[in-house]
């Protein structure tokens, strides 16, 4: 007898979210869907619009990744235009795309994902002065980890939890059998995760230098960046190495040690050892380095084949749209998609909750298309991202991950699970943040004799445009595809990093990685999944982005041909 | 209008009104501070320094420290619609070292889907708790766009797959204020630009109860906690402009307090990004900025900490706290001319222009206090 759990709301993401799962009677999942609830139709909006206004509006797709579309869009309609903009302005943008890194990834791991990991109530019973030493495990130097601190920290949750009013934290899954770290470790996490609160106003406050505020910065214009004045301010610049100084630190002694600790922990936990089961990786290169090289690499793996990395062909991406709430009569291209919404709404039936409406399975349920690279389904993020760059054998990133293996004595194979996503994503902030500062001190010497940060842009209206943009935002590849006719924007698409992650099944019956994570999955309490949120939130899921809408008519394929080094 | 003398007996009787109810958190603000190595001066010194931003006299910095105490005592909902998280994050943000974020978790905070721990069945079970609870006492705030057409259902949330648009009206019904955080909440944003396929609407287009408008995308973290302390003071809502922003906040054009404005005086303009104007800090008017068609206080509480806002970063503003904003404003790098917003009288040009020798700039310069409408309650 199969039964039926409802997820919904999906918390601590960026959007809405439902999962739906089917049980069997050892509760072990035999069938998962995804489905995102909300459409906003911002490509809808773009068309009729002005080019320059793009990055403006598309930004607004996302308040958490705020930075990512609005570089993306920028960039897309420079590619169109062909504008080279200066270098200036090239390393202006990979230092925000950096501080947004090391904002969003702590952001993540820390108040996203972090009570996945970690039990709140069980830090109640630790004893600080047993867990500052357990700290002491995982880093020389802990931050927010000695004895008085955390003695604090103990004690203002309790207050909390005596009243009986746990505000945020109410109604959780605490107690869950799949918690793993001990009360003291909880104590450690719980102490990092009052921290990062703070860290990451800093980390925000590092975009905000050079974009003007965080979220939604508005610095950058189509042909360069409107900064020039805080880059030409000493006093300005160093205010974002010292910011960068504070959270790179954090980084690396309590992010990094918390990881090290959680693969320590977690490491027989069955629940986070699988969930990679779509074993196909996709990522393009990004975060210009001072030569002029990416400090990323692009390509495709399929079917967990390290040894067989090959070039991004954009031609081979088409979206299936037989389970989304969209009419289309077969797969297609996203440069000759039609977008009708096309809303079948739930069907009732018996849940573990009781009777509820459902979503449909055998029709359409979710607002997301299905993208299919050569008919498959792709996995993108921070996983996929460190996985092809390992493959190249990208040194700085084999160095890296090679050094975690050993750290936590984990084979390898231990990338392809639930913690190795979130692993990895620990692993690219580390990188990000290091690497960074080269870009800075390129800057520094670039502005010794250049002062540049804008080309002005020309349209001619007579003319038509075609353009794209690929980069690797935090939670995977993303690209946007735009056209220019009369001076105004025809068409415009963007493919996004959770599109990839959490599309519905598609008409051969192939599902995503959010859903394919998911099957095989023991449950403790199917009323109460904990596992099920923590495999999903280890995708980092922003819903916002990943509704879209294609409506690029009758496109010719040719004209979107991209060169494999993506520019 | 409220003497302040009166609104300070109305905060005073709020406030014992409030210090009836049971403390909701076993520790006082004042343990709490301690341990966060915050001294009574310092909390003295924040409470001023929110006065002078609610644009309250002095005294009042007593009322607002009594306020953030009792700040416990007052349910916070906040809902999820059509939005980005934006406003969520940039209320995550909030500066002041550690704590406006401790007046907000001294908040009592029941439901948040970004920041909350539960999650689906049990998430939908803390918000009926609150819901019914709390009753005519929780504060609620709305973050994003109610989408309406197709009977809403462009939008659920829930196990149950209520839509946006009946979570929302069923909300409104118990809360004792709302408030809606953004612009896009106020006044349907991004996703109610032409040609608004999902029906995307305001909060106050849907409810039947007065909503305040926070505008802004996102509005600053300052503006929000703002708004909630004023609340939780003087138990209702403050004085509104026509939009129904509250004037503390939004009362002056950007355009009259940026930093640049002696320099649109003295018709010193960029003419391109970048070029000398620009690294000379002159006024971006002519590469597009919105501050004279904009109400909000960007250019004296800026954004992260007081650390930048747009045209510090040598952008324009691009008019996000502004209903319609994305239409009225588009083709943001471009000077919006001497075009009539709102349908404001066309005699408001003429009252407050200002004829300039070096560059005639056609602003209309809504020099015309008219515009605020009268406070909701006096």
């Amino acid at each position: 007898m199969s039964k039926r759990v409802v997820i919904d709301p999906i918390t601590r993401i960026e959007g809405h979210l439902r999962i739906e799962v089917e049980v069997d009677e050892n509760n072990v999942i035999n069938k998962a869907w995804s489905s995102s609830t909300l459409w906003r139709g911002i490509e809808v909006i773009l068309k009729g619009r002005t080019p320059m206004d793009v990055g403006l509006i598309v930004q607004r797709i996302c308040g958490v990744c705020t930075y990512s579309h609005y570089r993306c869009g920028t960039e897309a309609v420079e590619n169109a235009l062909g504008i080279q903009i200066p270098l200036n302005a090239k390393y202006l943008r990979s230092l925000m795309q950096t501080s947004l890194y090391m904002h969003d990834h702590i952001v993540h791991f820390y108040h996203l994902h972090g009570l996945d990991w970690v039990d709140v109530v069980s830090a109640l019973s630790a004893d600080p002065a047993k867990a500052a030493q357990v700290a002491l495990k995982y880093t020389d130097k802990p931050i927010a980890a000695g004895e008085g601190e955390l003695r604090a920290v103990q004690e203002r949750v309790k207050g909390f939890v005596e009243t009986g009013k746990l505000g945020p934290f109410a109604n959780a899954y605490w107690g869950n059998g799949t918690y793993k770290f001990t009360p003291e470790q909880n104590l450690i996490a719980l102490s990092h995760y009052l921290k990062a609160l703070e860290v990451q106003r800093v980390a925000a406050e590092m975009l905000a230098i050079f974009g003007g505020k965080q979220p939604h910065p508005q610095s950058l214009v189509v042909g360069g960046v409107t900064s020039v004045r805080d880059m030409l301010s000493p006093a300005r610049l160093q205010e974002w190495k010292q910011k960068h100084a504070i959270v790179a630190d954090f980084i690396l002694r309590a992010y990094q040690a918390d990881i090290v600790m959680a693969a320590e922990a977690f490491g027989g936990e069955a629940s986070v050892l699988g969930g990679v089961n779509v074993k196909n990786f996709m990522a393009t290169n990004d975060f210009v380095l001072a030569n002029g090289e990416y400090l990323f690499d692009q390509g495709v793996i399929m079917k967990g084949d390290l040894a067989g990395v090959s070039d991004i062909n954009p031609e081979l991406i088409a979206e299936d749209v037989s389970h989304a709430w969209y009419s289309a009569d077969a797969p297609q291209h996203p440069y000759d998609g039609t977008t009708i919404p096309n809303y079948t709404g739930f069907v009732e039936r018996d849940t573990v909750y009781g009777k509820l409406p459902t979503l449909d399975g055998d029709g359409k349920y979710s607002w997301v298309k299905s993208p299919r690279y050569q008919g498959e389904p792709v996995e993108v993020g921070p996983l996929s991202c460190l996985l092809v760059s390992y493959a190249r054998g990208n040194k700085v990133v084999v160095d890296a991950v090679n050094a975690l293996l050993a750290r936590t004595g984990l084979p390898v194979e231990a990338l392809f699970t639930t913690l190795g996503r979130t692993a990895a994503r620990m692993l690219q902030t580390v990188i990000v943040a290091q690497e960074g500062l080269k870009t800075f001190d390129a800057l520094l010497t670039n502005i010794q004799s250049d002062e540049t940060t804008y080309v002005k842009p020309h349209i001619d209206p007579s003319r038509e445009y075609v353009g794209h943009a690929m980069i690797e935002a935090p939670r995977g590849m993303l690209s946007h595809w735009i056209r220019i006719k009369n001076g105004v924007i025809e068409n415009y698409q963007a493919v996004v990093p959770t599109t990839w992650n959490a599309g519905p099944v598609d008409a051969n019956g192939k599902i995503g990685p959010y859903e394919a994570s998911l099957i095989g999955l023991k449950l403790e309490d199917p009323t109460k999944p904990l596992e099920v949120i923590r495999i999903i939130h280890s995708f980092d899921p922003c819903m916002a982005c990943s509704v879209h809408v294609m409506d690029f008519k009758g496109q010719a394929l040719s004209e979107f041909r991209v060169s494999p080094n993506g520019q | 209008m409220d003497t302040h003398a009166a609104l300070y007996e109305q905060g005073k009787a709020r406030l014992d009104a409030l210090r009836q109810f049971a403390p909701r958190q076993q520790q006082t603000l004042t343990e709490k501070l301690q341990q966060h190595g915050i001294t009574r001066r310092d909390f003295m010194k924040w409470s001023a320094m929110v006065t002078g931003m609610l644009a309250l006299p002095l005294p009042f910095s007593n009322l607002v420290a009594e306020a953030a105490e009792l700040a416990d005592r007052v349910p916070l909902i906040w809902l999820h619609m059509a939005e980005c998280t934006g406003c969520s994050e940039s209320l995550v943000r909030a500066d002041t070292p550690n704590l406006d974020s401790l007046i907000f978790d001294h908040i009592s905070l029941e439901y948040h889907e970004t920041l909350m721990a539960a999650a689906g069945w049990q998430a939908e079970e803390n918000l009926e708790h609150a819901l019914e609870t709390y009753k005519g006492r929780y504060l609620l705030a709305v973050e994003g766009a109610i989408p309406t057409a197709n009977n809403g259902s462009f939008l659920t949330v829930g196990c149950k797959g209520h839509t946006g648009l009946e979570i929302i009206k069923h909300a409104a019904e118990g809360a004792a204020a709302i408030i809606s955080v953004g612009t896009c909440a106020s006044f349907g944003g991004v996703q109610a630009a032409y040609p608004n396929p999902t029906g995307a609407k305001g909060v106050h287009e849907v409810v039947s109860k007065p909503v305040i408008n926070l505008g802004g995308c996102p509005p600053s973290e300052k503006n929000i906690v703002g708004t909630l302390m004023y609340f939780i003071m003087f138990g209702k809502l403050p004085a509104l402009d026509m939009f129904n922003r509250p004037k503390w906040a939004y009362g002056a054009r950007v355009h009259d307090n940026c930093e640049r404005r002696g320099r649109f005086d003295a018709g010193e303009f960029v003419e391109e990004f970048g070029d000398h104007g620009a690294k000379e800090g002159y006024c971006l008017y002519k590469v597009g900025c919105k501050g004279p068609y904009t109400y909000n206080n960007c250019p004296t509480e800026r954004f992260n900490h007081h650390t930048s806002w747009p045209v510090l970063a040598g952008h324009g503003c691009m008019g996000c706290s502004e209903p319609n904003f994305w239409d009225d404003m588009a083709d943001f790098e471009k000077p919006l001319g001497r075009q009539l917003l709102h349908g404001l009288d066309a005699t408001a040009d003429t009252v407050g222009a200002v004829i300039l020798s070096a560059t005639v700039v056609g602003i209309g310069a809504h020099a015309v206090a008219s515009i605020f409408a009268k406070p909701l309650e006096e």
